[in-house]
């Protein structure tokens, strides 16, 4: 008996198998994503690719293998439907007392959001005008649609205007490492694709958002233990170059703090690859409300979120 | 049954096969010799290459700073230097080697072509040492475990073909027609690995995939390697040697089998997190056949404790078996831990902690090198004729390497579950990372102890080449001295 054909097709089609679907279908389905829209903004394409200086950073950041220690991905439990009053007129005690029923209500309604004391307090004394000031502002927070609506409508009986907001929730997001989750389109031009497979340092995937000055990345890339004390972050020195002072001192120096700083007559500069670096990192924005991980963006709390053209002014710099 | 008397009821004997005799073990151990030679030495180079990078990139834990000014010497490089050394130079040229032999002795023929194959083995390890050089100095493709950059790839896939095809022509030319479980294991493991390469290679060095396309063709070169091809040969390599050391039958050729089929079907599907941000269809048919790994797990374990007859085989006083008992608890404890970790709640807390890490290096240090040490120690003084120069060492190398794998594990396991815990809250991230140094320091001692293991096996194995081949060397320069003698005398 010869069983050897019969072992090379049993590999060859478990193969073809597992081939056909983490090979062919992957490029079928995620290799055809097309740039989408932002929810809320028709015009605004999401992703955009990066612009040419972050680009050549992302070169860096795969050759010194920055993904073995930061992840690019950012993950949520769920998402909370937050009730906002966009317009509160101009009586407001039936506002606050209809807020203060609805978060007595049972526990899977909604609940209150901000302070249950200031509530209280905007009641009895009657600063209810500096409760309500700084609209849109969520107040409620709900876990069911139902429960969500009914809310709303119990405020628009009390002479309010309210809107429904969608609120990613999670461990990554409570530590500002993000707005929502991310998904496969935030990776569409990325070529390699670094997601990370570990987090000895923290998650970069918003690192634009949470830091977009280009010079502060220097520094950290140049002594990572000043920002951070006791971090095990090696530091970056041969991506400087620490120079004698010229004519005049480089425009471009780092300014440094007395511990790291070089002897007097001397100077650091970021060498090209540091400034790509740099750019790249203050590009990394991850936060674009799409369709398939919606979130709501309160158009005047935080104007920054228009994701394109924040993109190209962070990394412009 | 043991594979040296292969005998089942379901395999008709037919005679009108005229088979060529078999051939003496000894013949076929010096068809062997010089081939796996090359192979094992160059082996062990790169093991304890391995373990000087990964000792720098354990000591940076303790001292960011340390050799943090050299760009070739920064973290992000030598981590990867590591992993690939070890993938590539130890793990899949010793297992080649293994199987080779392996091959060759169950099909009682001579090794095909054994000069193609030195051929094949140099231009390896030509091309893992320009891989491990591309990595250093930044030219690493950004994908785990396949950081070589193309050119390296290309050599290292040459190779692999330079020797694997002789390994499938020695299978071919095999002159005992039955076959045992190993030979599966052996002849899918031959051709499972220039597939995923050459089409993780294609795709993201080559045409170039789209966006997170890459990252699912990555996770699935890794799985498939890392899981699938590194137990085929592993688990040949248990099914050949436990029977054939401890003299008995393996338990059930049925059991082995069923093992064979669920790992080329349900593990070559696993590798996606489950967090990952692809379409969720993915991570959920990943979860799916890890978990389903667990059945090979227990069809494995089964086997070879039916085999033992329940005896312990670290406690038997033969080394191999010692190594490939160690190696074979680690298979399990990995299979478990990587079944369990699958599940979406708890891949919630180990997905980007240490414990993932730890995991990985059981599977390589823990499973996979434990066994091939084990079959090292009894195949190179069959090829040689001679036992090792020192062995003591063998039983010292069991005792550092056993420690080392546990002090090393352990700590990165307590220490990622601990992280993963507290990355569950919104904890500063700042005192997440510190929580998990002490873990990472411990971890430090496993690793010098596996490298102080990994001397000692370089020491022994090069020992034994060198006095084998000086042995030779002076018996030839006597022969050929002597002969001059004789004819002079002569008139």
């Amino acid at each position: 008996m010869n069983y050897g054909p019969l072992i090379f097709l049993a590999a060859f089609f478990a193969l073809a198998g597992s081939w056909s679907g983490f090979v062919l279908t992957p490029q079928l389905q995620i290799g055809r994503l097309q740039q989408t829209n932002t929810i809320g903004n028709p015009t605004a394409a999401y992703p955009v690719a990066r612009p040419g200086l972050a680009q050549q950073g992302l070169d860096v950041y795969r050759a010194n293998g920055c993904a073995y220690c930061h992840s690019q991905q950012v993950g949520q439990t769920g998402t909370v439907l937050e009730i906002a009053l966009t317009d509160a007129g101009t009586n407001h005690p039936p506002i606050i007392a209809a807020l203060l029923k609805l978060a007595a209500a049972p526990a899977d309604g909604p609940t209150v959001l901000t302070a249950l004391p200031q509530l209280e307090a905007a009641r009895t004394n009657g600063g209810s005008a500096m409760l309500l000031d700084g609209l849109p502002k969520a107040f409620l927070r709900s876990s069911s649609r139902e429960g969500a609506n009914a809310a709303i409508k119990a405020l628009y009986a009390a002479g309010a205007k309210a809107q429904l907001w969608i609120v990613p929730v999670g461990p990554d997001l409570a530590r500002g490492w993000g707005s929502r989750r991310t998904v496969a389109e935030d990776f569409l031009f990325e070529a390699p694709v670094m997601p990370g497979s570990q987090r000895v340092g923290p998650d970069l995937a918003n690192m634009g958002t949470r830091q977009p000055n280009v010079n502060l990345h220097l520094l950290h890339l140049y002594a990572p233990q000043l920002q951070m004390k006791g971090s095990t972050m090696p530091p970056y020195r041969f991506l400087f170059e620490r120079r004698k002072i010229g004519l005049e001192p480089s425009p471009e120096a780092l300014v440094l703090p007395a511990e790291v700083a070089p002897p007097a007559g001397y100077e650091v500069v970021p060498k090209p690859p540091a400034r790509a670096l740099a750019a790249y990192l203050a590009s990394l924005r991850a936060d674009a409300p799409l369709f398939n991980a919606p979130l709501t963006v309160p158009a005047s709390a935080t104007p920054a979120t228009s994701t394109n053209a924040a993109t190209t002014a962070a990394s412009a710099k | 049954m043991n594979p040296n008397h292969p005998k089942s009821p379901f395999i008709i004997h037919n005679s009108s096969f005229n088979l060529p005799p078999s051939v003496a073990p000894d013949v076929i151990d010096a068809s062997c010799r010089l081939p796996l030679v090359v192979l094992f030495l160059s082996a062990a180079v790169w093991l304890l290459t391995a373990s000087a990078f990964g000792l720098i990139a354990s000591i940076k834990f303790h001292a960011p700073g340390f050799l943090a000014d050299s760009a070739w010497l920064t973290y992000g490089r030598v981590r990867p230097a590591a992993v690939n050394a070890m993938l590539y130079g130890f793990c899949l040229q010793a297992g080649l080697g293994v199987a080779l032999w392996m091959l060759a002795r169950l099909g009682r023929t001579t090794l095909a072509a054994p000069w193609m194959v030195i051929v094949g083995a140099l231009c390896w390890n030509l091309g893992v040492a320009a891989g491990v050089v591309g990595i250093l100095g930044g030219g690493s493709t950004g994908f785990e475990n396949l950081e070589m950059p193309a050119y390296a790839a290309a050599l290292v896939f040459l190779g692999y073909l330079m020797m694997a095809f002789w390994g499938v022509l020695t299978f071919h030319q095999r002159r005992e027609r039955q076959l045992y479980v190993s030979q599966w294991f052996l002849f899918a493991a031959l051709f499972w690995f220039p597939w995923i390469y050459s089409t993780a290679n294609l795709v993201l060095q080559g045409f170039g995939a789209r966006g997170m396309a890459q990252a699912v063709i990555a996770w699935w070169y890794s799985d498939n390697l890392l899981v699938v091809w590194l137990a085929l040969v592993g688990l040949a390599a248990i099914f050949y040697f436990v029977p054939k050391l401890l003299n008995r039958e393996l338990h059930s050729r049925y059991l082995a089998l069923m093992a064979f089929w669920m790992l080329i079907l349900f593990a070559s599907w696993g590798g996606i997190p489950a967090s990952a941000p692809v379409p969720a269809w993915m991570p959920t048919l990943s979860v799916v056949t890890t978990v389903l790994g667990v059945i090979t797990v227990i069809a494995v374990f089964v086997n070879v404790f039916r085999t033992t007859g329940g005896k312990c085989l670290m406690r038997m006083s033969n080394p191999s078996l010692k190594f490939i008992g160690a190696g074979l608890a680690s298979f399990v404890v990995v299979g478990f831990a990587s079944a369990v970790t699958a599940l979406p709640a708890v891949n919630q807390v180990t997905q980007f902690t240490w414990f993932t890490i730890g995991k990985g290096l059981l599977n390589f240090y823990g499973f996979f090198a434990m066994v091939i040490f084990g079959a090292i120690y009894y195949i190179v003084p069959q090829l040689m004729g001679q036992e090792f120069p020192f062995p003591k060492l063998v039983r010292a190398h069991f005792f550092t390497a056993a420690l080392g794998v546990l002090l090393f594990a352990v700590p990165l396991a307590v220490g990622g579950i601990a992280q993963g815990l507290k990355l569950q809250h919104a904890v500063i991230f700042a005192d997440i990372a510190k929580g998990t140094l002490p873990f990472l320091r411990a971890s430090t001692v496993g690793d010098l102890m596996m490298a102080l293991g990994h001397v000692m096996f370089l020491v022994n194995l090069g020992g034994l080449v060198f006095q084998f081949y000086r042995g030779r060397a002076l018996s030839a320069w006597a022969e050929a001295t002597a002969e001059i003698k004789t004819a002079e005398a002569r008139p």
